[in-house]
Order: C-alpha cells, then sequence, then structure tokens
C-alpha cells in the first residue's frame, strides 16, 4: 500500500485539485446568486486554447493568463445575457455554451495548430527554505507547485470571506436566496446576477488555463474532458460555500491522482473502474447535497419583477 | 359570407404558425450568420463552405442516404428528448442511454445467435429500450426521491456508461477472435439473420432508390416512434399528464397527478428512446459494439445533436423527423466541406451550440408574442365566432 499513497500522489492531489477550484469558485459565486452555469465545459475549453494559444505565439505568460481569462470574461457575459436578460432555460442554454466552446476551441486548435506542441507554460517555484523541508515529505506536497496553484488556494478563504463578511456576498446572497426582497431593498437583481455570472465566466476561463497552460502546458481536443461538469456538481458538493468546495475538489484530485498512481504501478484492478469512481462518487454526493440549507431557493429561477 | 369568413381564419392561422416558428428560423439564420463570419475570419468563403455542405449532405443518392443514416439515432434521442422537456426534466443522458441500450441488446443479440432472426432482433431492440430506460429513469428517480439536478446526474451517468462500455469491450465482451490483438475493442459480430435489413424504396414501380447505400429500417422504426409517440403525448391521458406536469408542476400536484411518478415516467421513456437508437446503430449499421475509446467514440454524438434536433423541431416528435435530417445533413455535409475546403468539421458543434442557444433565448420572444397576439386577436375572434381556430397558447414553449 505504500507504493500507492505516496507523496508524489499527495503532491498530484494539490496541482490537480488547481482546475476544480478556479471553476467551482465561480460557479459557486453565480449559483449563489441564483444563476446556475452549465457552459463552465465550455469556457473552460475556450480559456484553455485562447491562454495555449497566446502563449504559442508570443512566448508570454501574463498575455496567455489574460487572453484565457478574457475570453472566459466574455463568455460569462454571453451567459449572463442569455440566462438573465433573455431568462431563457439554464439547463438547456449551458449545454449549447459546451457544444459552442468545445467546437471553436477544437475548430481553431485544428486550423490555427494542428497537432499538439508543448509550451513553456508555468513552472514551480523554489522556496528557499520550505521546498526543502523533508520532514513528511512536505516540502514536495506543499511547496513544489506554480504560481497558479497558489493563486486558487489562496482564492478560497477571500472567496468565503467576500461571501460570508462583505456587503457585496451579502447582495449576492439576498438576490439568490429572495429575488424579491432584494429588489425591494433597493438591490439591482440583474446587476449582480450579471456581476457574478460574469466573474463565474472568467474564473472558467482560469480554470481552463490552469490545465493547458500550467498543468499540462499542452492542448488537445475536448481537453477538459468532463472537469467543467464535474465543478459545478462540486458546487453542490460543497453546499455553496468556497470550503466545501475546496473539500470536495481535494477529494475528486485525490481519486483522480490515485487512479493515475495505480496504472502506474499496474495494479489489478481495471482502470475504467478508476476513472469511473469520481462520478459515481458525484452522483452519491449529489444525492447528500440536496438536503443542504444553503442551496439558493432562487436558483435557475429567472427573476421576473412583479409590476 | 361564410367563405369569406374562413379565409381570414385560415390565413390568420398561416401567420399564427408562421409565428410559432419564426424564433426557430430567425435561430437558424442567426446562427449560420455567425458561422459564416468565423468562415471568413478562417479565410473560407462561406457560400463556398454551405454549398459544399449541401451537395455532401444530399448531392447524391449516396450522400442522401448517409444523411438519414446519421438521422435515425438523432430522431430516435430527439423523440425521447421531446417527451423528457415537455415533461419538465431536461435529459442530457441520451449518450449514456444509448450506450446502455447498445451493451444490454447486443449480448441478448449475441446470446441468441442460435434462435430466429426475427426474435433476436425483437429481443435485444426489446432489452435495448428497457436497459436505457432503466437507466434514464434512474435519474429521474433521484431527481424526484432525493432532488437531485438531472442534468448533473446524467452526464455523470454518461461518463459512468463510457467507461462501463469500454471495461466489458476490452473484457468480458471484448471478441475472442482479436482478444490479445492490438485491434479496436469490439464485440464479435451479430448473426446475419439478426441485421436490420437495408431499405430500398420502389416508388411508383420505378427503379430502386437506395438499394446500394447503408439505409436501413432503423428509419422505419424511427418514424413510426416518432408518430407513437405524438400521440402518446397529444392525444392521450398520459402524455397529458406529462405535458402538464412539464408546463406547472404546482397546478399539476393540485389536480391530483402525482408529480413524482409522472418525472421517472418521463425520463423512463425518453432513456428507453435513446437505449433503442443505441442498439439500432448496432443491428443496422455496425452489426457490433466497437468504439475507439473516446467519450463520443460509439454514438457519434447523436446523445446531444438530438437535443439540437428536439429543440429545433419545436419539441414535437414529428417536427423532429425534418429537424433531425437536417442535422444528420449537417454533419454528412461538413465531412465534405471538411475534405474540399479543409474546414474541421468541428466548425457544426459550434454551430449546433449556437442553435441551441438562440432557440431556448428566443422564448422570451415566441411568449411576448403570444401574450400580444392573444390581446390583439380578441376581438375578431370574437367577430369570426367559432370558425377561428383556438389559439394554442398552451403549445407555445
Amino acid at each position: 500500500m505504500e507504493q500507492v499513497f505516496t507523496a508524489s500522489v499527495f503532491a498530484a492531489t494539490i496541482r490537480l485539485a488547481t482546475p476544480y477550484i478556479f471553476a467551482g469558485l465561480g460557479e459557486t459565486f453565480g449559483q449563489r446568486s441564483g444563476v446556475l452555469n452549465l457552459g463552465v465545459e465550455g469556457i473552460m475549453l475556450m480559456g484553455a486554447f485562447f491562454g495555449y494559444y497566446a502563449i504559442l505565439v508570443t512566448d508570454s505568460l501574463l498575455l496567455g493568463l489574460l487572453s484565457a481569462i478574457l475570453i472566459g470574461l466574455l463568455l460569462g457575459l454571453a451567459t449572463a445575457f442569455v440566462s438573465v436578460t433573455l431568462k431563457a432555460d439554464q439547463g438547456i442554454s449551458g449545454i449549447g455554451f459546451v457544444l459552442f466552446g468545445m467546437g471553436i476551441s477544437e475548430l481553431l486548435f485544428q486550423k490555427l495548430v494542428g497537432t499538439p506542441r508543448s509550451i513553456d507554460g508555468f513552472s514551480p517555484i523554489y522556496i528557499t527554505g520550505l521546498s526543502d523541508i523533508q520532514f513528511l515529505s512536505i516540502g514536495q506536497i506543499f511547496f513544489s507547485h506554480n504560481l497558479l496553484i497558489y493563486v486558487a488556494f489562496a482564492l478560497v478563504p477571500i472567496s468565503s470571506y467576500v461571501l460570508n463578511h462583505t456587503s457585496l456576498g451579502l447582495m449576492i446572497r439576498a438576490v439568490g436566496q429572495n429575488p424579491e426582497a432584494a429588489d425591494a431593498m433597493g438591490v439591482n437583481v440583474a446587476r449582480v446576477r450579471y456581476m457574478t455570472v460574469t466573474f463565474g465566466g472568467a474564473m472558467s476561463g482560469l480554470a481552463g488555463a490552469s490545465l493547458s497552460i500550467a498543468l499540462l502546458q499542452v492542448f488537445q481536443q475536448n481537453l477538459t474532458s468532463g472537469i467543467g461538469f464535474i465543478a459545478v456538481a462540486l458546487v453542490y458538493f460543497g453546499g455553496w460555500r468556497p470550503y466545501g468546495l475546496l473539500a470536495g475538489a481535494l477529494l475528486f484530485s485525490f481519486v483522480n491522482a490515485l487512479q493515475l498512481q495505480i496504472s502506474t504501478i499496474g495494479l489489478n484492478i481495471p482502470s475504467e473502474f478508476a476513472v469511473m469512481a469520481p462520478y459515481v462518487i458525484t452522483i452519491i454526493a449529489l444525492v447528500f447535497a440536496s438536503k443542504r440549507t444553503e442551496k439558493p431557493t432562487a436558483l435557475t429561477k429567472p427573476f421576473e419583477r412583479g409590476e | 359570407m361564410r367563405r369569406s369568413a374562413t379565409l381570414p381564419a385560415t390565413s390568420l392561422k398561416f401567420l399564427w404558425w408562421l409565428l410559432i416558428f419564426s424564433p426557430l428560423v430567425l435561430s437558424l439564420i442567426a446562427a449560420l450568420f455567425i458561422a459564416s463570419i468565423l468562415l471568413l475570419t478562417l479565410n473560407a468563403n462561406p457560400i463556398e463552405a454551405f454549398s459544399s455542405m449541401l451537395e455532401g449532405a444530399f448531392g447524391t443518392e449516396n450522400a442522401t442516404a448517409e444523411t438519414f443514416v446519421k438521422a435515425i439515432p438523432i430522431l430516435l434521442v430527439a423523440i425521447g428528448i421531446c417527451i423528457a422537456f415537455r415533461g419538465g426534466v431536461v435529459n442530457i443522458g441520451g449518450e449514456g442511454q444509448m450506450i446502455v441500450g447498445a451493451i444490454a441488446g447486443t449480448a441478448v443479440a449475441l446470446s441468441l445467435s442460435q434462435t430466429s432472426g426475427g426474435l433476436i432482433i425483437i429481443a435485444s431492440l426489446g432489452t435495448g429500450f428497457l436497459a436505457g430506460a432503466l437507466y434514464g429513469g434512474l435519474a429521474g428517480y433521484l431527481k424526484s426521491q432525493f432532488g437531485v439536478n438531472e442534468i448533473l446526474s446524467t452526464i455523470m451517468l454518461n461518463q459512468i456508461a463510457v467507461q462501463l462500455m469500454n471495461f466489458l469491450l476490452n473484457g468480458p465482451l471484448l471478441d475472442p477472435a482479436v482478444a490479445g490483438s492490438n485491434n479496436i475493442p469490439k464485440t464479435a459480430r451479430i448473426v446475419e439473420a439478426a441485421e436490420l435489413p437495408r431499405l430500398s424504396i420502389n416508388l411508383f414501380g420505378s427503379a430502386a432508390i437506395f438499394d446500394r447505400t447503408r439505409l436501413h429500417y432503423g428509419l422505419v422504426l424511427a418514424l413510426i416512434l416518432a408518430l407513437i409517440f405524438f400521440v402518446l403525448l397529444w392525444h392521450t391521458v398520459l402524455g397529458y399528464r406529462i405535458r402538464a406536469v412539464g408546463q406547472n408542476e404546482r397546478a399539476a400536484r393540485y389536480a391530483g397527478i402525482n408529480v413524482k411518478r409522472q418525472m421517472i415516467l418521463s425520463m423512463f421513456l425518453a432513456g428507453g428512446c435513446a437505449g433503442i437508437a443505441g442498439i439500432v446503430q448496432v443491428l443496422g449499421l455496425q452489426y457490433r459494439l466497437q468504439t475507439d475509446g473516446s467519450p463520443t467514440g460509439f454514438t457519434g454524438n447523436a446523445g446531444f445533436n438530438g437535443i439540437v434536433a428536439a429543440l429545433f423541431g419545436g419539441l414535437n416528435p414529428l417536427g423532429a423527423i425534418p429537424a433531425s435530417a437536417f442535422f444528420g445533413g449537417l454533419i454528412v455535409g461538413a465531412q465534405k466541406m471538411q475534405r474540399d475546403l479543409g474546414i474541421p468539421a468541428s466548425l457544426i458543434t459550434a454551430t449546433n451550440g449556437l442553435i441551441v442557444i438562440f432557440v431556448v433565448s428566443s422564448q422570451i420572444f415566441a411568449k411576448r408574442l403570444a401574450r400580444y397576439q392573444i390581446t390583439l386577436s380578441e376581438p375578431p375572434e370574437v367577430e369570426a365566432g367559432r370558425l377561428a381556430t383556438p389559439t394554442p397558447k398552451g403549445e407555445v414553449l
């Protein structure tokens, strides 16, 4: 068993949690304000491609990061327009955005790049003192990562603080919990939802980039392979709280890392079941998540002002 | 006098249908417009691209047959999507339900290989339906009992089905003939007697059309099912209940309808249709279950394209027929476009996404239009008396 639970598995757990955290945090804000953005998967693919392509062309990490965030932001804005202004069914339109992102990212990749070429993306940062800690492999597990990973983990407490301890957070929660009351109090429901969904889009773009320019340093067709959908489910799993999301993301990436390790050392478990496990866990988690009281009551319900 | 009164009524009806469908037409135009812009940015002439697609889809007898071949699974999934969406459940699980139906149906077809062909076909179609139905029904059950969002659960079930198929094709169901080799994992071939026959059409004693193509009797099956489920949805108590739940869950509950049961049933029927789509791919086209290992390796994305076709067909099984032919043509045509102009066929995935977004977004206009129409047409309706067709306001989404 020692071969399975190695330090590299735990380090991989931290690394692989990054895209879930970015996308999930953005989605948490959107859902807390009452909008279910199911298009995360598509936006992630677009962010992943644009970030990758910008670096491939310009060799600038900053430009890569910015273009991923920008395309995410634009798609988030489009999502907000469709689900807030046009009041379209959020589930179905989200699937539309997924198909759109999937198609465009693949189209552009085939047309502009062709075969997967790796890039010099974010590389691990060496932190003097910390990265060398041998005790319990702490250095390897916690301090062998690239910048984006630290940013993702830092965003968890920040998001939690913003949601729970600022007036902005109160406004977001009010709009998701009782939009009529929020509206009566003078909160602009549509504006708050535009804000959270656009922010969620930018975070999804960043999540996609974290895959293509930091974790894998390459882009290929359907790179995200369902991570965006799982991130949406993790928001339910985490009870719409950033720390809950973090727990879910770590659980997931741990299962992923284990699965990689199992196939590396050649344990006699069919790899298909290892790949399947996270999805089964998600469904079970969703069964329990439904009892949570934090679920925004107005989730997926467009706001109609009674006049 | 009577004649003059009928005319405005029929023209009003025509106008009404035009207004109902115009959001769909406008959505399509908008999506094609954006696709054109994309083509222009890729240095391709949109007109050339579209005419290449049209030729690829309907240019020859064989092309048309291939379009219909692609349309068959799309239509079968779309019929199920119509039922689910009308019943107020968003079934994204067409892919998984297709796979599960194909697995179960193929297993039955292989194990019954000693019996007569007709029996094998009926048994494996039935098993395919049941397996897909149970898989879809599971999502319906989780939604009705535990409030699990069916969109998320069906997406997860899709991935689980893919892994299940990969596992079975690499192990228990692997064709003994290819075991140990590096070939694509696949099951053994079904016996010839169990194949759905090829379909050729003789119109008015003319030479047979489609007699040398891959078009098979799955098309007839799909058309019959579309008719059956159209009748079920609009002309039976069961269909009325399903639609009542979809339109207003609370009102349906007050009316004494068992909402939870209807939800499970909608998902059950939707999954069953997708399951048939899966097994028909095996019995009519591939004659074995095989995949390249990718999530869409077996289904060819029909589980998602079925959603697009259902929405574009106005969530009506009969409307889904032309819609499926259209999207089947897009897929086949895009392959020719890719060959001719070097534009990747994934353009179609993106266009389909846009169509979905535009169709669901335009429903607000359809709703407003309906409200506007009702207020506008009230006085003439009284005047025309019973000649005017009742405004189908309930039919607008």
